[in-house]
Order: C-alpha cells, then structure tokens, then sequence
C-alpha cells in the first residue's frame, strides 16, 4: 500500500522531525514546572504568613492566573515581554517557559498553601514544645508533611502543563505539533490520509506521558484517604 | 420463651486469611435480650454485622424463623426489613427530615401506605420524646437525639429482631441515658428480641437475660446475666470484669 | 494605551463576548449530560459500557483539547466527516469537559459516607434504592465543588477555539492584533472581558456550593 497515510510517518526524516518537536516541548515543560515549583513553593510558604498586604498580593497574583487562560498568557508574554524588557530577539520557546512558569507558581502557591495549613494544629504545637524555632518548624514538621499531603496535585498540575504545551505552535514555537502540521502540508497531495496519522502519532505521545502520571496521582490521593 | 428466632450453628469467618471468628453457636428466643461482652478487638460488632449479612462468613449456618438464610445480597435486602440495626454513627440521611427519614424505608421499600406509616413514625416519635422534631433535619439535633431516631427508624420497618451496635459509644455522657432508656423500654413494654453490643455495664447488667462472652473471636462463655455479672464462669470473663471497673 | 482604539474595538469584542458565551454553555451542558450517564455507568458497573466510559475519560482527559480539536477539524474531514468549525469546538468540548465532568460525579458517589451506605443497606435497601436516595442526592452535592471548578475550566478552553479560526473572544483579539498591530491594547480588552464572565461567575457558583451544602448537609 504506497500510499496508505501510515507511510507518511516514515518518509524521509519525518519521525525523526516529530520526535525533534517533542523534545522541545518536553524540555519546556520541565523547565517551566522547575521554575514554577520553586517559585510556586515560595509564595505558598508566604501566603502562611499573617501579613495582610503579602496576602492579598499574593491572592491577586493567583486569580490573575486563575482568570486569564493560558492561550492568553502566552500571548501576553509574546507581546508584553519584549516590550517591558526591552528585547527583541528572545525567542517564543523562552517566553513560553516564562508565560508558564509564572501560571505554575500560582497554582504551586495555592497547593503548597493549603498543603501547610492542613498540617493538624497538634503537629505544630509538638514542635514548638520542643524548642524549635518558625524555621526549624517550617523545615522539619510542617513541610515534610506538607510534601507528601501535596505531591497528588503537585503531579495532576504537571500533567496539565504537558497538556498545555500543545499550545506552544500559537507563538510559532517548532513543537511537536507544528511540526507534524509541516508534514502534513508537505505530503497533503501524496498521504491524503496522512493527516490521521500524524495527529495519532501526536495525539499517543501525549497520552503515553499523561496517563501514568495522573494514574500516579490517583494512586496515591486514594492511599491518603486511607 | 420456646419460639427460636435466630440460630447460629459452626459459624466461621475470616478476613483473608486471618480467622476472627471460630465456630460460634447460639440460639436466640423470641423476646430475649441478649448481650455481647468482650474486650476490643473481641468480634463482638463483627459478629454483629454478620447477623445481619453487612459481613460475609465463611462457614456456618444462620436460621431465621425457622428458615436457614441464604446468605446472597438478593436475599439478605429481604431480611434486613426484619432485622433492624443501630450503629454507633448515628447516621440519619442529612437531606431528609426527621420524618422523611423514618417513613423512607416502610413507604419506599415495603410498600406501606404513607399515610399510615406516617401516623405511625409520629407515634414512635411521641414515645421517644421527639414529636416536637418532625420536621426538623437532622443538623439541628443533639447525637443523642439523632441515635434515638435512629432507632425510630429501624423499628418504622417493624421488626422481629434488633441489633445495637454500640449505639451510645460516640455519645457524650449526658446523652447516654436518653437512648438506653428507650432500649430498655422495646424490651420491656414491647418484649423486642435483641442483640446489643455495648461497653455500659451497668446498663448490660440491668437488660441483659444472657451474656455472651468473647474473646479473640470466640465464645468463652454463655451465661444468663444476673449470674455472669455476679459470678461469671470464666477467669477470662472475671479479668474483663474487674477491669471494667464494674 | 490608545483609549479610541479600545472603543472602536468594543463592538467586535462584543461579538466574540456571545459566541464564547454560547460555545461555552453549550459545551457545559453537553458535557453535564455525557458526565452524569458516564459516572453513572461506572458507578454501577454496568457490563462492558462501565469499562469503555472508563478508558473514554482516562483517554480525554490526558489529552490536549488542541488535538482534539485539530481531528475533529483536520483529519475527520478526510473522512468524509465534515463540520462547521464552532460545531467542531462544542463537540471537542464535550468530549473534554463530559470526562472532566465524569470524574467530578464519581468523586461525589466516591464521597459518600461508608455508613451512610450501610444505614441504607441495614433499612433493607437494593442497589437502586441506595442509589436513589442515598447515593445520588448526597453524592451531586458532594460533586459541586469539583462541577464548578470544571465549569470555570471549560470557559477557558473556548480560547483554544481560535486555533480553528472560531471568532471568540481570543480569536477576535488575535484577528485586531494581526490587522491593527496594537496589541496592548486589544490584549487589555481580552483578558478584561475574561474577567467580566469569570469573576462573577466563580462569585456565583462558590455562593451556590454552600447554599448545595448547607441543604444537603446542614454545614
């Protein structure tokens, strides 16, 4: 069948291509969720805090990236940007990572939050019995519990953050996907069914990588529960 | 005290592999009260539960009325309308008023008439002190209240045999009596066959015509209750006695 | 910032404002409809259909909307299967949202108490007479929370809809920019009329949540 749409996926290089974009859209990704997570983790643990001012700042910063959807961030970041700091030539991949990094800290933040305070009040007046100062408390009582109570949402986000990378091609990032789009084009008249099969192929990638991690998560909500 | 109402025979259960309960027999007569005692732990609310098909056994047979139970879901939704049961989660259906809550079962699944169900289910309630509630949910009650509906609404389904899993453990102390009473009440003036599980001794002493004694899942000791409270049989049962502080 | 572009603008916003109103509540309700009867077939267990309703969340929620959409737009065609493009945004969206949606009601049948379960069993109850007054009324009120999140989330994705040239609110403003190069100010415009239907919105549904509560539940 030479020209069964399968066969698309194996002319010249196009595998190779289709992998070439995943690895830009993993390394986004992990980037960003790097960035966001410590960001995210700090202003979870400030957000504890009993400053009002922080507080409120902090709950502005989160609803700001609650409201606006990430289509719309990155197009804020691909025309903001540029603008506020003054270059020109800071490629889409980098301000994806930035436009992502700040909506993961946000969510991280509000996580990490309710992670800590959901730590029982018994537990933080053991430490303090000892002798421990908001530090060591923070440190060696109310984050190591707060980490595992917290890792379930932690990877269900991560697992959002890959899905949202599709988006990537909006700001002519080469992805996975424009990438399999260019394929596309590039054998519309030889693989009319070509189409089917790239997006399968795409469409698989992400799923392979999503699926066991929210299964993980699953998991380990429904040990907590326990 | 000559109708059997429910007979236990080489009753055997485990969870796995793990045994928790070894060959127990009794027989129950129409209108006996009879008390599970035994330390914690002892398979006296698993056994419990087993008598009323919300655990499986493994081996054994039960007869209620005179008929061996067959012991599949089809058949025991049949008999828990016959079996009523207590917990100590006093849990009412928080969306339903008090009424609705006892007229349920009687109206939805035996089929009664509504009307009568309800003149009665505002019998029951005027007997145990709550007539006034009717209407009210179940968040605007006391536990003790609630437990005490509770038990209304098992006895709305009329019948011929109640369980009471340690109905007054969550309790505070003030409620206790309020709902023991009531207990004390079906078995007097209604002469209701029981089962009770319970860690109030005095109250055990007082309604139990027989004890029955576990330990780690069986029987120790089968004895009519004035004399297992005086003078039980056991070492074992006198230890649990002592150590009640009873 | 060049308040008379914004004016000359509003109109055409406002188009967008409806349709991603319209494309969003008739995505939600389709999506309500396909999570009840999903959750439902798995909670019963229902032979065959109870496992493919599971395998259909597990695929649609760990896979991008954007995909979704481009088979639905770009491959189904080959197909013979073609679709205007705003019916390819609301069925993509159910699709989407009905897993989402699925996954909030099990969460609630999930949540209800084991003992409430055996006080219902302990009354002589059936399977269907569990679920029809236990499990369902206190299980939906259970899966409000997690509903509303779906809610305000499936708003959102509508600005995906602009990959597939669907004049929405992001279209719309995608669409100025290209043509008028002033992208301050139509990104203002944008991310202000998200904020016009999520804010209320999400006021609403958290007001809605304790009154589904405090009915239920009493707390």
């Amino acid at each position: 069948m030479p020209h069964s749409g399968i066969n698309v996926l194996f002319e010249g290089h196009n595998l190779v291509r289709l992998l070439g974009g995943l690895w830009t859209t993993v390394w986004i990704a992990a980037l960003a969720l790097v960035l966001g997570l410590s960001l995210g983790a700090l202003l979870g643990a400030l957000r504890t805090l009993k400053n009002p001012v922080l507080r409120l700042g902090l709950r502005l910063y989160l609803e700001f990236f609650r409201i606006v959807p990430t289509v719309v961030l990155l197009f804020l970041a691909y025309y903001l940007v540029p603008e506020l700091f003054h270059v020109d030539s800071l490629p889409g991949s980098w301000m994806a990572v930035i436009a992502f990094g700040l909506w993961v800290a946000a969510e991280f933040s509000d996580i990490v939050r309710g992670a800590l305070l959901s730590v029982p009040v018994h537990q933080r007046e053991s430490g303090l019995a000892l002798g421990m100062n908001r530090w060591q408390l923070f440190r060696y009582v109310l984050l190591p519990q707060a980490l595992k109570l917290e890792l379930p949402a932690t990877i269900n986000l991560a697992t959002r953050v890959i899905k949202t990378t599709s988006l990537l091609m909006l700001i002519s990032v080469m992805d996975v996907i424009n990438i399999g789009q260019q394929i596309i084009e590039a054998n519309n008249t030889t693989y009319r069914t070509g189409v089917f099969w790239v997006y399968g192929v795409i469409f698989i990638f992400y799923f392979v990588v999503d699926y066991p991690l929210s299964r993980w998560a699953q998991r380990l909500a429904a040990q907590q529960k326990v | 005290m000559e109708t059997e109402i429910l007979k236990v025979t080489h009753l055997n259960k485990f969870y796995g592999a793990r045994q928790v309960l070894f060959d127990v027999n009794f027989t129950l007569h129409q209108g006996e009260v009879l008390t599970l005692l035994g330390p914690s732990g002892s398979g006296k609310s698993t056994l419990l539960r087993t008598l009323n098909g919300l655990e499986a056994f493994q081996a054994g047979t039960l007869t209620f009325n005179g008929q061996p139970v067959v012991a599949d879901e089809a058949h025991w939704q049949k008999l828990r309308q016959k079996i009523g049961m207590v917990f100590q989660s006093y849990d009412l259906f928080p969306n339903l008023t008090v009424l609705e809550n006892i007229t349920l079962a009687p109206v939805k699944i035996q089929g009664r008439s509504a009307a009568t169900v309800q003149a009665e289910a505002l019998a029951l309630l005027e007997r145990v002190g709550l007539s006034a509630y009717a209407k009210a949910y179940p968040r605007e009650l006391s536990g003790g209240q609630k437990q005490r509906i509770a038990i209304v609404r098992a006895l709305a389904l009329h019948p011929e045999l109640m369980l009471f899993d340690e109905v007054t453990a969550s309790l505070d102390p003030e409620m206790v009596r309020g709902v023991l009473e009531i207990i004390k009440q079906l078995s007097q003036e209604a002469a209701m066959t029981m089962i009770i599980v319970t860690h109030e001794m005095n109250f055990a002493a007082q309604i139990a015509d027989r004890v029955l004694f576990l330990a780690d899942g069986k029987i120790v000791e089968d004895t009519p209750g004035q004399q297992f409270f005086a003078q039980p049989q056991t070492q074992r049962a006198q230890e649990f006695l002592d150590s009640m502080d009873f | 910032m060049d308040w008379a572009v914004i004016q000359q603008s509003l109109p055409e916003f406002a188009k967008g404002f409806q349709l991603t109103l319209w494309l969003s509540a008739s995505g939600i309700a389709g999506a309500l409809v396909v999570g009840v009867v999903v959750s439902l077939l798995r909670y019963f267990q229902v032979p065959v259909l109870g496992r493919l309703s599971g395998a259909y969340v597990e695929v649609a929620r760990n896979t991008p909307l954007l995909i979704q959409l481009f088979f639905l737009y770009y491959a189904f065609p080959v197909l013979g299967l073609k679709f205007s493009a705003a019916t390819c945004g609301i069925i993509g969206l159910v699709f989407l949202g009905g897993a989402y949606m699925a996954e909030g009601f099990t969460g609630g049948f999930n949540g209800v108490s084991q003992t409430q379960v055996e006080s219902g069993r302990a009354l002589g109850m059936n399977q269907w007479q569990l679920a029809r007054y236990v499990v369902l009324p206190q299980g939906l009120a259970l899966s409000v929370p997690a509903l509303a999140a779906n809610v305000i989330f499936l708003i959102k994705e509508t600005s995906i809809f602009s990959v597939i040239a669907i004049p929405e609110l992001t279209n719309t403003a995608l669409d100025l920019i290209g043509l008028y190069y002033r992208s301050n100010e139509y990104l203002l415009v944008l991310v202000v009329a998200y904020a016009i239907i999520l804010i209320p919105l999400s006021l609403l549904l958290t007001w809605l949540e304790r009154r589904v509560r405090y009915a239920t539940f009493g707390d």
